[in-house]
C-alpha cells in the first residue's frame, strides 16, 4: 500500500494503546443502534447514524449546525483526530467517515476491522459512556464533490464516462430481492442502473473484517475495467454500504475522482420512468 | 478527610472495563437464508446479534441469561424476519 495512504487506518491495537489519548476521539457508528449500550472501546462516544448522522427532516446529510453540535457534545473540535469504528466491517463508521470530509474534517480514520475484529480479540469492553468536556467546532463548507446527486447520475448513464459500481448484493443487484434478507423493502423495482458493474462492498473486506491490501484491492476494481482514470459513482440501497466503497476507492487505492450517490437505490428504485436493468 | 474525597474522585471516575466472554460466531441457514449468528457475554449477559451473510446486515438482536436463551429469542425474531423477504423471478 503507497506510504501515504495507510494513515487514514488504525488497527485495534493502536485503539487499545490510544483511545483516551488527548487529541484522539473514539466513536463507534453501528447500523444497530443498540449495538453501543452493548459494550464499546472503553471511553469511545456513540453516534446513532439514524438520528445524529442525518437531517430527520428532509433526506438529506446531517446539517452542518447539527453537525457541530453533535462533535462539539462528543468533545471533538476541529484538530481532534477522530477514529471511528462500528458493526458491518465498519459500515456506518465509512458513512460517519464520508460525511465528516465534505464538512472539511482533516483528521479522520477508521478502526480497521471495526466492531466485529475488536470482539474476536475479546479486548475489553465498558458500558460507561465517557464524561466528556464540550468543545467549540466549525464544520466547513460542504465539498460535494465528494457526493453524487441524482442529476450527476442520470449524467452520468447518459454520456458513458464516469462508471458506475453497484455495491449491494448479487440478489439486489439482478432485482431477485428487492432489500437485504430480513429488512423492509424501500423500493418500487428491482434491478440495478444500466451498465452498472456489480462489485459488492463485502469484496473490500477480509474474513475478520479488516480491509484487503492495495494489490488486492487494485486487481478486484481492475477485474471490472476501473482503474481510477475515469470518474467513479458507488451506489447501495441508502448509501452506507456505497460509503466504505467509496472508502475503499478514495483513500485506500486514491482514485482521485469518486463519489457516493446516497439517493442509491431507495431513490433510483422508486423513480418514476427510471431506466432499471435486469438481471 | 483529604483521603476520604480522593477515595471518592477515584471511585467516581473509574471507568469499568469488562471482557468480553464466551465469544462466538458462526454461520447457518434460517428460514432459507444463510445468516451468522454472534453471541458474547459481558458482566452476566449474553448478547446475541443475528446477521444476513450477504450482504451482511444485521437484522435481529436479543440477549438472555445464558447463552441458549439469547441465541433462541434472536432466531425467533429473525425467522420472523426473513420469512417476510420475497423472492422475485429474474
Amino acid at each position: 500500500m503507497p506510504a501515504t495512504l495507510p494513515s487514514v487506518l488504525v488497527d485495534t491495537e493502536w485503539v487499545a494503546q490510544h483511545a483516551t489519548d488527548a487529541g484522539v476521539r473514539v466513536v463507534e457508528v453501528d447500523v444497530d443502534t443498540s449495538s453501543y449500550d452493548q459494550g464499546h472501546v472503553p471511553g469511545a462516544v456513540g453516534w446513532n447514524w439514524n438520528t445524529e448522522l442525518c437531517d430527520t427532516l428532509v433526506r438529506d446529510i446531517v446539517p452542518a449546525q447539527k453537525l457541530e453540535e453533535l462533535l462539539g457534545k462528543s468533545g471533538i473540535d476541529n484538530k481532534t483526530a477522530i477514529v471511528l469504528y462500528g458493526d458491518n466491517n465498519n459500515w456506518f463508521a465509512a458513512w460517519a467517515f464520508w460525511q465528516l470530509k465534505i464538512y472539511g474534517h482533516e483528521d479522520v480514520r477508521i478502526m480497521d476491522g471495526g466492531r466485529k475484529k475488536w470482539l474476536a480479540e475479546t479486548r475489553d469492553l465498558s458500558t460507561d459512556k465517557p464524561a466528556l468536556k464540550a468543545a467549540t467546532y466549525k464544520a466547513g463548507t460542504p465539498d460535494l464533490s465528494l457526493r453524487a446527486f441524482l442529476p450527476e447520475v442520470q449524467q452520468a448513464l447518459a454520456g458513458k464516462q464516469t462508471a458506475l459500481v453497484d455495491v449491494r448484493s448479487p440478489a439486489e443487484f439482478t432485482g431477485e430481492i428487492l432489500s437485504p434478507p430480513g429488512l423492509p423493502e424501500t423500493c418500487q423495482r428491482g434491478g440495478h442502473i444500466p451498465g452498472a458493474k456489480s462489485i459488492p462492498w463485502g469484496k473490500n473486506c477480509n474474513d475478520d473484517g479488516t480491509f484487503k491490501s492495495y494489490d488486492d484491492l487494485k486487481a478486484l476494481y481492475a477485474a471490472q475495467g476501473i482503474s481510477g482514470d475515469q470518474p467513479v459513482i458507488a451506489y447501495c440501497r441508502i448509501g452506507e454500504r456505497s460509503s466504505l466503497t467509496w472508502f475503499a476507492m478514495k483513500y485506500l487505492l486514491g482514485f482521485p475522482n469518486v463519489k457516493n450517490y446516497d439517493g442509491s437505490w431507495t431513490e433510483w428504485g422508486n423513480l418514476v420512468g427510471a431506466p432499471v436493468e435486469k438481471p | 478527610m483529604v483521603f476520604f474525597f480522593a477515595c471518592f474522585a477515584a471511585f467516581a471516575l473509574k471507568v469499568v472495563n469488562m471482557k468480553p466472554e464466551d465469544y462466538s460466531r458462526h454461520q447457518q441457514e434460517l428460514a432459507g437464508w444463510q445468516v451468522m449468528i454472534e453471541t458474547y457475554k459481558l458482566g452476566g449477559v449474553y448478547h446475541c446479534t443475528i446477521a444476513n451473510v450477504d450482504p451482511g446486515a444485521r437484522i435481529a438482536r436479543a440477549d438472555g441469561e445464558t447463552k441458549a436463551e439469547a441465541e433462541s429469542r434472536a432466531m425467533e425474531k429473525a425467522t420472523k424476519y426473513l420469512g417476510q423477504t420475497r423472492k422475485f423471478e429474474v
